[in-house]
């Protein structure tokens, strides 16, 4: 199994993290909202290797931000566990995970502090935890934004810039803290799909260059297939795979791949079983979230 | 410097200012035609033709510049408007955030607060001028309950509005509860703390002079009894003029208020000015 993932990885990544793996064992999340058990997720299971981009697609309301909320320490868990890199993050005993520099959430609508700057933004995470002296940190920041395109906004607060630079500004803030995972939950939804094709690219790019395992939530089947290494359908609540399907298509990857056959060829092959779950989803009444 | 300045220039001779010119001279020109209906038209209009004109009111108003207790009326109107402001913000806006953070101290507190809070400040009173020392003392307590309810208000709604993400992200990227405090929920509250604070500028206006008012104008008496007081004497002496200039004495004063906290609270929170 191992030599086969080791296989894999060698084919698939050109970035080869060897940090952040991220094991989900037969977790079941049930909310309790007055009494009445609901299952937001049920019984899954799902490896994804380090350096992996890992694309969680379902309808909206499935579960699938639960299960990101629980990886990222913000949400408990019922049961089951979650570990990194082999180490315990939530499990028996400990049903909620610290929240962690090494985990970090980019979030639908965007959680920069609009009454910082961007630069203040970005500098944040390394403020915090006291890593580096203060002149390092804004240097680092500096260059950090300057490899993202973000020169010249780093005096503006976030509400100045366009919501593309904005969303932009916080990837750029999360790799600030070194993160070995990074958990976007549905980044691109609130953007056109000119402003989305480019912050595609700009992902892939900074993916590229940086050594970090992606967990990404999306209902856009055409973006998961774009960047994902692996697609990962989930069924409407409760949540669990229903369909795992490895997107062959060799990165580096730029977005003439999105009118390539195989592209094609993919998108029939999973939309059929995206839109069942939705319809299911719909008729269920899920509401958002 | 030079283009602060510039700006300043555009402001004042822009359309808007010059609406708001024209607004005010047919406002007044109005008001004037009004007052002297009987002189003029040969009959008085209703209410207006009652209203001491503006060239009397600016003629009574030109004599007063020069006398010491008018201008100490502003200037004890003033202090009390402030002393009562400042001492409802410095009480309101951390027992506000208290509130918001601890749900404990907000069970404890709330309800007495919400049962206090509907009585108005002038049936406060009697009450104050029972519980205080001094005149001068009751006068800023009153003051003071009119701005405090507000600003607390403001605080509770701001800080307990703040979006969880915020929270979230900054845990995540290893800030303390501290730090979460003082770098998450302060700036986050500002805006409210903004809002509550000139919204509770122009109450504590209304409530000083009521207050001046009723309680005869506080301990130096006379004629230098703040402008509500100097509004009051006007009345028992016959000076309609004077009414007429205590009451635009008052209400340049809360304007001149409101835009100081204006510019200040636009100081405190540049993420909110339009660039």
């Amino acid at each position: 199994m191992n030599a086969v993932l080791e296989n894999l990885r060698s084919r698939r990544m050109p970035n080869i993290a060897t940090q952040g793996a991220i094991r989900i064992d037969d977790v079941v999340k049930i909310y309790d909202p007055d009494g009445a058990a609901v299952m937001a997720v049920d019984h899954c299971s799902l490896d994804i290797p380090a350096g992996e981009i890992c694309m969680i697609v379902g309808p909206s309301g499935c579960g699938k931000t639960t299960l990101l909320n629980a990886i990222a320490g913000f949400h408990s868990i019922t049961s089951g566990s979650i570990s990194m890199d082999g180490q315990l993050l939530c499990g028996p005993g400990k049903p909620k995970a610290e929240p962690g520099s090494d985990r970090i959430v980019v979030f639908q609508n965007g959680a920069l502090f609009p009454w910082k700057t961007n630069l203040e933004n970005v500098a944040f995470g390394p403020l915090m935890q006291g890593k580096l002296g203060k002149k390092e940190i804004y240097e680092k920041a500096r260059s950090m934004m300057a490899d993202a395109g973000l020169s010249g906004t780093e005096d503006n607060f976030p509400g100045e810039v366009s919501s593309g630079l904005r969303r932009r500004v916080e990837i750029v803030r999360a790799l600030m803290n070194d993160p070995k995972v990074l958990l976007f939950d549905e980044p691109y939804r609130a953007l056109d799909s000119l402003t989305k094709s480019v912050m595609h690219e700009a992902l892939l790019e900074i993916y590229y260059k940086n050594k970090v395992t992606i967990f990404f939530i999306t209902h856009d089947l055409e973006e998961a297939i774009f960047l994902g290494h692996r697609l990962v359908i989930m069924t409407s609540r409760p949540c669990k795979p229903k369909k795992i399907l490895e997107v062959d298509i060799p990165h580096p990857r730029d977005y003439s791949v999105l009118t390539s056959p195989r592209f094609r060829e993919l998108m029939e092959e999973t939309s059929a079983v995206v839109h069942e779950e939705a319809k299911k989803s719909f008729a269920a009444g899920e509401k958002e979230g | 410097m030079s283009k602060s300045i510039a700006r300043l220039k555009n402001r004042l001779f822009s359309r808007a200012s010059l609406r708001a010119c024209i607004a005010l001279v047919v406002f007044v020109v109005l008001w004037e035609i009004g007052s002297r209906s009987k002189q003029w038209l040969g009959v008085s209009l209703p209410w207006i033709g009652q209203v001491p004109a503006p060239s009397a009111v600016m003629s009574v108003w030109g004599d007063l510049l020069t006398n010491r207790g008018y201008w100490e009326s502003w200037y004890l109107s003033l202090v009390r408007v402030l002393a009562g402001f400042i001492a409802a913000m410095v009480v309101g806006i951390p027992l506000g955030l208290l509130m918001a953070v601890s749900k404990t101290f907000s069970g404890l507190t709330f309800p007495t607060f919400e049962v206090l809070r509907p009585i108005p400040p002038l049936a406060w009173v009697p009450v104050a001028i029972i519980f205080w020392p001094t005149q001068e003392l009751s006068i800023a307590f009153v003051t003071f309950l009119g701005a405090f309810f507000t600003v607390v208000i403001n605080v509770v709604g701001g800080a307990k509005s703040i979006d969880s993400r915020y929270f979230q992200a900054a845990q995540a990227m290893g800030a303390s509860q501290w730090d979460i405090f003082r770098r998450v929920v302060l700036p986050a509250t500002l805006p409210s703390i903004v809002v509550g604070s000139s919204v509770g500028m122009g109450i504590t206006w209304n409530v000083v002079v009521a207050a001046e008012m009723i309680s005869g104008g506080g301990s130096s008496g006379g004629s230098g009894g703040g402008l509500g007081f100097f509004i009051w004497n006007s009345y028992v002496g016959g000076s309609y003029e004077q009414i007429v200039v205590g009451m635009i004495s008052i209400g340049i004063a809360g304007y001149a208020c409101s835009e100081v906290l204006r510019a200040v609270g636009g100081l405190a929170t540049p993420w909110l000015r339009q660039r």
